[in-house]
């Protein structure tokens, strides 16, 4: 394309405060899609690969329950949710215990491996039962309104209320991991697995519970980004990668370095975007580089 | 022996060999591979394509040009490194005598490249990279679809006939992309207009929010954009929340709606796009078409069912004018290159580059059609720019 592009755009002040909110709640979304990352890979110390799929899963769970849903139970963009939490908690449940609890003591690759066969097999399965077409879904109507910006730009509610879910849920995962019991547990499974089990905690039990809740998290997203993203084959190979950034630049194992960076990635892709679109897609990436050469560890080393 | 009267001999035997069969080809099947992406994205794509392309066999009593036909089948996956390989298969393993493939065009640009130098016919159902009819152009490599040029020229004569000046335009920062882009400025200037600036995000990224509100802040007369499958869903669907379609006109090179529209749902309602094919086409020949189509695969027939059916007419013209002998190739690459081709979409030329020349619709979303409302352009033409043939 032409030079165009390269010259510097004025910004006024409400164009300014518009795009940090854009900033803001993508920065969001990124955290609610990330942060079930967070807890399998970052502080159960699991490579997902498949991390995508259940969000992909989440999103088609959205498209395809909700006609059910409403059917049986009277419907409701909740009820829909709800049923989709607990298919997923069970999901979770049965991956951990035929397939992830085998990998704990494995290495690495083996632990990819195993991930990426998941996509295959997640992928083929949508394209068999629901089929490869594009889907939209409709946020409830209570929700589907915007609000009036300035003069020109409205914004979706929806979107304002993803990103109250996501601040709500980044606070809830914190106070369990750091305030909590259970939390405590998780945190010393994470650091020393044996000691743990030898202290007559039921290890085994514990991180499938922790698995279901990082599978049940990301199907969650899904769900709730599905108005706001569509509902389309591969969709969440597209998120994986932005996920693994957020957790590596967070730290690994930190519920607020993850919410740092989410943010962080949010300013950087949404300032990038309109000040040098031709290098918006390297701008995220940059970020990532210098913070590893700042800090190796990520932001926040695991609580 | 020496060397040179071995190559002599070696020559001779190729060419003992090259002669016998051509005798007895008339009689043997003509090789078809299909070298499509059976799954991925693009899936549903390749079936259409493979469906028009079987419908026109079908109709023609399972022969084109005479010639009973065998069909090979290799799923490309859209994997561009994996494009090479999958094409030799067609040609070495199988012996194909055409290739017919395929959507991405990555892929096709590899297929393109080794058709090339093989000299092995091959007829380019979708992908719609310039190059393929330009730098990369040759005799025995043909189109049915488009260049990207084409719908975003088409779109472009639109804009300014409209009467927009300021035009900002939006796109994925890949080869389809620029280029349809490209076709829109040069048209759009051309017409009086000036387009103010180019906005662009890393593909397949659908965070459009914050070039959304660049948008807003500009006010562009008009904004043009190419996307295509679940970022077009997205795109129309934000630009519709962010309450620019009262504000700025939206206006997009045809696959921002095609296929989508149950998906977009009311945000897509009026949006005006240019393509070579629209659901609606009110003629004899793709009502007969669609109908066919229907009843033979219970769907309904889209752009690239069409393409793939133009693509099974272009080789039957050709093998109808050397009465199926593939062997004369020089004469069946003219005829392919001078037949008119009585497509759905209306009539269809080849231009010097092989590509086509076609009518480009003026296209309103309503419902789940893309119906036209005139004629953007007639007998739109590729430039074909860096070809030499």
């Amino acid at each position: 394309m032409r030079g165009r592009v390269g010259k510097p755009c004025p910004m006024d002040l409400a164009t300014f405060l518009i795009q940090c909110l854009n900033a803001l709640q993508y920065g969001l979304l990124l955290f609610l899609v990330a942060s079930g990352l967070t807890l399998i890979f970052g502080i159960m110390g699991v490579i997902n690969l498949a991390h995508g799929s259940f969000y992909m899963i989440g999103a088609y769970m959205a498209y395809a329950l909700a006609p059910i849903v409403g059917s049986t139970f009277g419907g409701g963009f909740f009820a829909t949710l709800f049923v989709g939490l607990v298919l997923s908690v069970i999901l979770g449940y049965v991956l951990e215990w035929v397939f992830f609890s085998y990998l704990y003591e494995r290495e690495h690759l083996q632990q990819v491996l195993m991930t990426y066969g998941l996509i295959l097999v997640f992928e083929e399965l949508r394209s068999l039962i629901v089929g490869d077409d594009v889907h939209g879904v409709q946020p409830p109507p209570w929700l589907s309104g915007t609000l009036a910006l300035g003069e020109v730009m409205t914004y979706p509610v929806y979107r304002l209320f993803i990103s109250a879910v996501c601040i709500a849920l980044a606070l809830g995962m914190y106070a369990v991991l750091t305030r909590t019991r259970l939390g405590m547990m998780i945190r010393a499974g994470s650091a020393n697995r044996e000691m743990v089990q030898s202290l007559g905690i039921d290890i085994s039990f514990l991180y499938r519970v922790v698995f279901a809740a990082g599978v049940a998290i990301a199907v969650m997203a899904g769900m709730l980004a599905a108005p706001v993203s569509s509902v389309y084959p591969g969709m969440g190979n597209s998120v994986l990668i932005v996920c693994f950034v957020v957790v590596v630049i967070g730290g690994i194992g930190s519920i607020r370095g993850a919410l740092l960076a989410a943010m962080l990635i949010g300013i950087v892709d949404t300032f990038g975007k309109v000040f040098v679109p031709q290098a918006a897609g390297v701008g995220v990436y940059l970020l990532m580089a210098l913070i590893l050469l700042w800090r190796p560890q990520g932001l926040f080393k695991a609580a | 022996m020496t060397p040179r009267f071995m190559a002599l001999a070696t020559a001779a035997a190729c060419a003992a060999a090259l002669a016998l069969p051509a005798a007895a080809q008339n009689t043997a099947k003509l090789k078809v591979g299909l070298m499509l992406p059976y799954t991925g994205t693009f899936a549903a794509l390749g079936t259409a394509i493979e469906n028009g392309f079987k419908l026109h066999v079908a109709e023609q009593g399972g022969k084109l040009g005479g010639r009973e036909i065998e069909f090979f089948k290799v799923d490309d996956e859209s994997d561009p490194s994996k494009a090479t390989d999958n094409v030799n298969k067609l040609i070495k393993r199988d012996n194909v005598d055409v290739i017919v493939g395929t959507v991405h065009s990555g892929v096709a640009m590899a297929m393109a490249k080794v058709a090339k130098d093989s000299g092995t016919l091959l007829i380019v159902p979708n992908a719609g990279a310039d190059a393929i009819t330009g730098p990369m152009c040759a005799k025995n490599i043909f189109r049915t679809s488009f260049s990207n040029w084409q719908p975003g020229y088409a779109t472009g004569v639109v804009a300014a006939q409209k009467g927009y000046k300021r035009a900002m335009t939006i796109t994925w920062n890949y080869a389809a992309g620029t280029e349809t882009v490209k076709g829109f400025t040069e048209a759009f200037e051309k017409g009086g207009g000036k387009v103010i600036k180019d906005l662009a995000l890393p593909f397949p990224n659908v965070e459009f929010q914050a070039l959304l509100t660049e948008i807003a802040a500009q006010k562009p007369d008009v904004v043009f954009a190419f996307f295509a499958g679940g970022g077009a869903v997205k795109f129309v669907k934000d630009y519709d929340a962010a309450g620019l379609r009262k504000t700025v006109p939206l206006m997009g090179s045809g696959f921002l709606t095609d296929g989508t529209l149950e998906a977009q749902g009311p945000a897509a309602q009026g949006l005006i796009t240019s393509l070579h094919y629209a659901d609606n086409i009110d003629t004899p020949r793709n009502q007969a078409f669609r109908k066919a189509y229907a009843l033979s695969y219970k769907a309904n027939a889209d752009v690239y069912a069409v393409q793939g059916y133009d693509a099974a007419q272009l080789l039957a013209s050709g093998l109808t004018a050397v009465k199926g002998d593939a062997s004369k190739r020089d004469d069946l690459i003219l005829a392919m290159k001078k037949t008119i081709i009585n497509s759905p979409r209306g009539k269809l030329a080849m231009s010097n580059t092989h590509n086509p020349v076609q009518d480009f619709y003026i296209r309103e979303a309503k419902g789940v059609n893309n119906e036209s409302v005139g004629v953007a352009v007639k007998a739109l033409a590729d430039p074909g720019r860096g070809c030499k043939m």
